[in-house]
């Protein structure tokens, strides 16, 4: 689960690190208002689950109140990269003399927390790591014994940090470390942490992904969840229980397991790529679904108008087909979908689930036999209906 | 012969009491796999099917000589599971829970690997050698015995591909579900090598997705140390990057992990790689 800015930031101060003194505001006269309590010239940004805010124009240097409502009115309510700007986060502008980058995430190659340190901080990280990957100093923690002193002295030395800032450096890499091990980050990102003409250090940017795993340890976090820019259905299937990601294409897919899903989204795309059909979603039922959540999976997929049809296709191990087959009745009995059904069940129960959706007897639906089979099918249903 | 598990395993079942873990106890039971005892903490003295059940893996490993653990418990309980079966001296551990935090299996797996215990996930469908014995949830319909090796990060799709190799007369030495999640306790290489290491195995099929680079570290591997034909199929390909896509490893993310980027690598190693799981038989022939 992402955080805004905002959101990682006050967690970085609960945990000690120095951010600017900023406030957040859903309208511009808030935003004006924030910006004379600060006096200051301040930065109005947008906060938005996107990168590259600054290129789409949604982050504003401000000289004054009135600035600061102009521009938040004109960053309240746009439109970056399919997201709608709901907030802006209005900070006092800073006196930056050199940026750095600090990041802790999860190395999974190690299997252990990865310290990434630059003093080129600001850019893009990515483009840091391919153009000048020797610029980033890369420290393991042993996660049975987190994070010891030497290293936070290793990383400031080897980076080149003068010798003046390794003692706030130090502590604010200690104080992100328990930041991103309390709150179980997936990755915990200052960029850029600046050090001032006052020779003070300050978290002007921060990024805060917390594992989706460790959300239910961490009630105070998971409460922040913002999903107002995403899409109704992938929040139903949230809260069913279903793992659900729109996508652009005509075949509806309804699938158990992850891997599969894929699969079978790239099956349809293989075989209707040429004539521009592909996936409309990602569904994943997960093992031993209930037909409660087949049919809920169901609803889910056919409220995307774009659907032109649905491809089914289960392998039962810990799932009874037969149960998925109940299921498909029964949000069919609700739904009336009126686009073809391709149906493939294999595995456990195949041969009761296949009986039970013959005997229904529904127009529409398409039997198939292997997951080649029912990929071509579903193309070329779609294209008979275009 | 085989890797990992065989008809001598010694099996403990972690959780033998819970629907899921009696469930496919059962089913491992009725596959000829030796499973000689469980544990449920609080249900110590009980029976199972036969087996008796233990309050603690200490116990159980002393009384059964077990050498394999299977852990079905949910993923609050998973990760002490698991670090008990390492102290109790299991040699194998496998998991099948999903939805255990990240930062929870970097202490395990390093655990494990201190106490030198090899872990095979966690949410993965375990080990199956064909005709000898099961450990965790990959449906018996799915294989045959014989001398293909199979590694994957996903459970269904693994059993697309077996059963596609069946209905082809292809057998398998031993399907081995390494687990989509983001840090795992065994990985693409460590597999590989068990299988070109294993006399019975001539040929490996290798299921990866997108996300991380553990396929492209198996690529260098493949290409440096293998002797032995690999076929591959990569799935993710139409997945767009930036969104995670059920399992918590399978993501695109910065440029890197993309379908594209392991199945080059992968050729360029001199694997075969299918761009339709059902073509794998034809890659194997």
């Amino acid at each position: 689960m992402k955080l805004h800015e905002y959101q990682s930031k006050f967690l970085f101060r609960e945990f000690g690190i120095p951010i600017p003194n900023g406030q957040v505001a859903q309208t511009p006269e808030a935003a004006a208002a924030i910006a004379s309590q600060l006096g200051v010239p301040v930065v109005v940004k947008a906060q938005v689950h996107v990168g590259g805010r600054g290129k789409a124009g949604g982050v504003k240097l401000a000289r004054d109140a009135d600035e600061a409502r102009r521009y938040a009115a004109d960053i309240l309510g746009m439109d970056i990269k399919g997201l709608v700007v709901q907030q802006v986060l209005v900070d006092p502008g800073a006196d930056i003399q050199q940026e750095i980058y600090l990041a802790i995430t999860n190395d999974r190659g190690a299997g252990c927390p990865l310290i990434m340190s630059s003093l080129e901080g600001g850019m893009d990280i990515e483009e840091l790591n391919r153009s000048r990957p020797a610029a980033i100093i890369r420290e393991h923690i042993d996660p049975t014994l987190g994070l010891n002193g030497f290293q936070t002295t290793h990383i400031a030395s080897a980076m080149g940090l003068p010798r003046a800032h390794w003692r706030s450096f130090g502590q604010i890499l200690w104080s992100l470390y328990r930041c991103y091990i309390e709150s179980d980050a997936e990755l915990a990102e200052i960029n850029p942490l600046v050090i001032t003409g006052e020779g003070e250090l300050l978290a002007v940017d921060g990024k805060v992904i917390i594992d989706d795993n460790a959300l239910f340890r961490q009630p105070k976090l998971a409460a922040q969840r913002d999903d107002s820019g995403e899409p109704e259905s992938e929040s139903l299937a949230r809260a069913a229980g279903i793992s659900y990601i729109k996508l652009d294409g005509q075949i509806g897919c309804m699938v158990n397991g992850a891997g599969l899903a894929m699969t079978t989204m790239d099956m349809t795309k293989l075989y209707g790529d040429a004539d521009h059909i592909g996936p409309a979603n990602f569904l994943d039922i997960g093992g031993g679904a209930s037909p409660q959540q087949v049919a809920a999976a169901l609803r889910i997929i056919l409220s995307d108008a774009k659907v032109q049809c649905v491809l089914i296709n289960i392998f039962g191990g810990i799932t009874r087909c037969d149960e998925v087959a109940d299921g498909i009745l029964t949000a069919y009995n609700e739904v009336q979908p009126n686009v073809p059904m391709v149906i493939r069940l294999q595995g456990t129960n195949a041969s009761e689930g296949n009986a039970i959706i013959s005997q229904a007897q529904i127009p529409n639906i398409i039997s198939a036999q292997t997951l080649t089979q029912a990929a071509k099918l579903a193309v070329a249903a779609v294209k008979e209906r275009a | 012969m085989s890797i990992l598990i065989d008809r001598n395993s010694l099996v403990l079942v972690q959780g033998i009491t819970g629907r899921q873990g009696a469930f496919h106890a059962r089913l491992m039971m009725a596959y000829g796999t030796q499973v000689v005892g469980g544990v449920t903490p609080g249900k110590g003295g009980e029976w199972f099917e036969g087996v008796p059940v233990f309050d603690t893996m200490r116990a159980a490993v002393r009384t059964t000589n077990a050498d394999t653990s299977l852990v079905t418990v949910p993923a609050r309980f998973a990760p002490d599971a698991i670090m008990e079966a390492a102290d109790a001296g299991i040699q194998l551990i496998i998991c099948l829970t999903e939805h255990i935090p990240v930062a929870d299996m970097m202490k395990v797996v390093t655990f494990c690997k201190r106490l030198g215990s090899r872990l095979i996930g966690p949410n993965c469908p375990g080990v199956m050698t064909p005709g000898q014995a099961k450990v965790g949830i990959i449906p018996a319909m799915v294989a045959e015995p014989g001398n293909v090796g199979v590694v994957s990060k996903s459970g269904t799709l693994t059993y697309e591909v077996g059963f596609a190799m069946k209905n082809a007369g292809i057998g398998i030495s031993t399907i081995v579900g390494i687990g989509g999640d983001p840090v795992i306790g065994t990985t693409f290489v460590d597999v590989l090598a068990m299988f070109e290491n294993d006399p019975e195995t001539e040929k490996v099929a290798l299921l990866g997705e997108i996300g991380g680079s553990a396929e492209i570290v198996a690529a260098d591997y493949i290409k440096n140390a293998m002797t032995k034909p690999v076929a591959a199929f990569i799935a993710g390909k139409s997945a767009p990057p930036g969104k995670r896509m059920g399992h918590a490893g399978a993501i695109v993310d910065g440029g890197e992990g993309s379908a594209d980027e392991k199945i080059q690598a992968l050729e360029a190693a001199g694997a075969r790689v299918a761009n339709n799981p059902e073509a794998i038989p034809n890659l194997l022939a």
